[in-house]
């Protein structure tokens, strides 16, 4: 018999608390994959968020540590400058990248830190019940935008990846999904090469995912094939997938 | 003994500087010193001043509210600190730039032209030093010697003929106690 | 003995930490702490360590936190304001159990308030700061010789017990200069064991580690915190330091700490030139506090006399030493504003002269 896949080493065997249809799981995956595959688990340091990945620290089978909300980077940065040949991601939510860690994220960037950023846009706070998030889109509907999100009260979406190639300091800026099998992949190698930039010391790197949130998009969408939908049809037209920078082969 | 002291006047009139060489012309003779500096909005401009403590005995607080001796640079700065002189006190008076009479009787007052003896020495920088010599003769609480051996010690990147110049002024400044 | 150094009390408390072993630090500019980053940012780098001016203090407390879990010894510095500031980030590295120095150079408050020297920062510093069951190691330094000093005992201190530490002192000390011994050979970095909690290269093949301040199991966060409070009962008992003046008969005593303290110690020498027995017991670790000592002298003494640069803060834990047993009085001047020995003197002899008690003065 042969073996044709396996669970990732960096991954550990337990249950995840993710509700079903959720991306995380999968993004997950895509990182342990990454780490097994550039063979780094050993020397590799992760930074959990607050918000639904609070409990990364438990599922990453490498050093973690969890942090407050919104200072991945800064932590992040702390451990990298005090031993440089570790490699250090910081796993984050939109609420914990693009609302209250902005500062964090926007200077990490801007100092060039050698840093992975795994950032999960899912256009919603997850963990708190589905409030609105720094990336609801124009309409979209949550606890604390009843009637959709309206430009005039909420002000719009932020678009991270666009503006944080602006930036002197990133190397590597990249937005994609996991709402298909395409984009899975694609999200896979954004990741491993947000990695081996890192491990290379190019710089910043930032892999921005369109991910689903069956349980907090509403009951129209509360079935994981409904969320998915909602990433091609309207995720995707506010957030476009692509490299929005790539200098790591200068 | 014990000796309180202010020193005032513009930023760039070496107020700060003189007050850290009178710190360390104290240590250098083994007294227990401190110095504090006006810091913060009044950096640039307007005035400057600092505290010096010299003392045998421990340094109780490095502000000194009611000095032994003040030393006024500029005009703002003796209408600020002549009130604060200790009765019997010491008030050293720079006349290039303080054409106001000072008021107090119960005080010694020292008036020396410091920027022009700067100037007839031929660096106008050194007026600090002019108003410190006055200081040490006056007072008595430090050695002009002990002043020209800390030059070197707190300014390492004076070359040796300018340190000779502001020994220079200090002896200038003595003459005039 | 070699010749005093001339230092400034940022320059010599920034010295002391580098000597201490401190390789790391992040923070951000507030007066009248700014010479400490400055002083930071080319010394570091000297001895193979990392600075970084982060965009905020909340940043800055971030990245300590993420140095700190990796071992190495790490500081980071600010004035009252930005502390305020540091709270949470401090909260979540006593969570941690994560040691590192962390210095208050305090200002009169509150909010912008001014940049002169004060004490309004002691009920913060000394019940943890931020949310949440904790406590800091806090050493209260009164002269530049121990703010040079100092670090290094705050280090081996939160290194035993793993708990941040924290030097409160004030504008005061952080500005004025004094001469410094050098009393204690630099630390070599190299012989400080990598602590077996820390993060990093994982060589050896071990189990991985996690740093963090959370469990959300049932019970089991009560748990973690409790082995923490036997932590804190250790160093209650056996980490206090203190130093006493003139106290053996005073019908007074003085409680004052930091700059106050010195003032406070001119006061009683003034009172016992006037023939009035003043004596004075400065608290060198403000947590945990010389209570015990303070009950055994409550029984001796008529009165004791907090001095301060706030409005009646030290004086609640003297109340809570003390226990009713003697007078405790105040005096106290808040906003930055300083304290003189002759207002000292003052408010000894109303006290011991014309009887005054529970005398508050807040001038």
């Amino acid at each position: 018999m042969q073996l044709l896949n396996e669970k990732p080493k960096s991954l550990l065997d337990i249950q995840m608390h993710y509700c079903p249809g959720c991306g995380h799981g999968i993004i997950h995956r895509l990182v342990a994959e990454a780490m097994d595959e550039l063979n780094i688990r050993e020397k590799t340091i992760g930074v959990a968020p607050v918000g639904c990945a609070v409990f990364a620290d438990h599922y990453f089978n490498c050093d973690m540590i969890q942090g407050p909300h919104g200072r991945g980077p800064a932590i992040a940065t702390g451990i990298k400058r005090s031993v440089p040949e570790s490699v250090v991601f910081s796993y984050q939510g939109d609420g914990d990248l693009a609302s209250i860690g902005m500062g964090e994220i926007v200077h990490a960037a801007a100092r060039g830190e050698k840093l992975t950023v795994i950032f999960v846009n899912n256009a919603i706070y997850g963990m708190t019940g589905g409030q609105m998030a720094p990336t609801t889109l124009i309409g979209q509907k949550s606890t604390t935008t009843v009637d959709g999100r309206k430009p005039e009260i909420n002000g719009f979406p932020i678009r991270m990846c666009e503006m944080l190639s602006t930036l002197d300091g990133v190397v590597y800026a990249e937005r994609t999904t996991v709402h298909n099998v395409a984009g899975v992949v694609k999200s896979k190698n954004a990741i491993k090469k947000a990695f081996q930039n890192q491990i290379e010391n190019k710089g910043f790197s930032i892999v921005e995912i369109l991910s689903m949130c069956p349980t907090n998009w509403g009951t129209r969408l509360d079935n994981p094939s409904e969320a998915t939908k909602y990433i091609s049809d309207s995720m995707v037209k506010v957030f476009p997938p692509g490299v929005y920078k790539d200098i790591s082969a200068k | 003994m014990y000796q309180g002291i202010r020193i005032s006047g513009f930023g760039g009139q070496g107020v700060i500087s003189a007050g850290v060489l009178l710190a360390y012309t104290g240590i250098i003779e083994n007294k227990n010193v401190s110095f504090f500096p006006s810091y913060g909005a009044e950096m640039r401009g307007g005035t400057a001043n600092c505290s010096v403590v010299i003392a045998s005995d421990e340094v109780d607080t490095p502000i000194v509210s009611s000095p032994d001796t003040v030393i006024v640079l500029n005009e703002p700065s003796l209408a600020k600190f002549e009130p604060m002189v200790k009765p019997g006190g010491i008030l050293i008076v720079n006349t290039s730039l303080i054409k106001t009479e000072p008021k107090r009787k119960d005080i010694k007052v020292i008036k020396v032209p410091c920027n022009e003896i700067a100037d007839k020495l031929g660096n106008a920088k050194v007026m600090n030093m002019v108003a410190l010599g006055v200081f040490a003769k006056a007072t008595g609480a430090l050695a002009i010697e002990s002043i020209g051996k800390a030059l070197p010690k707190v300014y390492k990147k004076l070359k040796p003929e300018v340190i000779e110049l502001n020994i220079k002024a200090l002896n200038e400044g003595a003459k005039l106690a | 003995m070699a010749e005093k150094q001339l230092m400034k009390g940022n320059e010599a408390l920034s010295e002391g930490a580098v000597r201490a072993g401190c390789r790391f630090f992040a923070g951000y500019p507030i007066t009248p702490q700014n010479e400490v980053p400055e002083y930071m940012s080319w010394r570091l780098p000297q001895v193979g360590g990392a600075f970084i001016q982060s965009e905020s203090e909340v940043a800055a407390i971030n990245v300590i936190y993420g140095a700190a879990a990796t071992g190495v010894r790490s500081m980071t510095s600010s004035s009252s304001p930005g502390i305020s500031l540091k709270q949470e980030g401090i909260s979540y590295c006593a969570g941690a159990d994560l040691p590192f120095l962390i210095a208050n150079v305090m200002r009169g408050g509150p909010g912008l308030g001014n940049i002169a020297g004060a004490q309004g920062d002691y009920f913060q510093s000394t019940r943890g700061g931020g949310h949440g069951d904790y406590r800091l190691y806090v050493m209260a330094p009164n002269c530049v010789q121990e703010m040079f000093d100092f670090p290094k005992r705050c280090y081996e201190t939160a290194y035993k017990y793993r708990i941040p530490s924290m030097i409160l002192a004030d504008g005061t000390l952080g500005q004025m200069m004094e001469g410094v011994e050098i009393k204690w050979p630099e630390i070599d970095v190299k012989t400080i064991e990598k602590p077996k909690w820390s993060l990093g290269i994982n060589t050896e093949r071990r189990e991985r580690r996690m740093v963090g301040s959370y469990d959300l199991r049932d019970g089991m966060l009560e748990k973690m915190v409790l082995e923490r409070v036997k932590r804190y009962k250790e160093i209650e008992e056996k980490e206090v330091l203190w130093e006493e003046k003139m106290t053996e008969d005073a019908e007074i005593i003085l409680v004052a700490y930091g700059i106050s303290s010195r003032v406070a110690f001119a006061g009683c020498k003034m009172a016992r030139e006037k023939g009035i027995k003043a004596g004075l017991l400065r608290p060198i670790t403000l947590w945990p506090f010389p209570k015990k000592r303070l009950a055994e002298l409550a029984p001796k003494t008529k009165n004791f006399l907090a001095v301060e640069m706030s409005l009646g803060q030290m004086v609640e834990d003297v109340r809570l030493a003390v226990n009713g047993a003697t007078n405790v009085n105040l005096f106290a001047r808040p906003g930055g504003s300083p304290i003189f020995a002759e207002e000292v003197y003052k408010a000894i002899e109303d006290i011991v002269k014309k009887g005054a008690k529970e005398y508050a003065t807040v001038k």
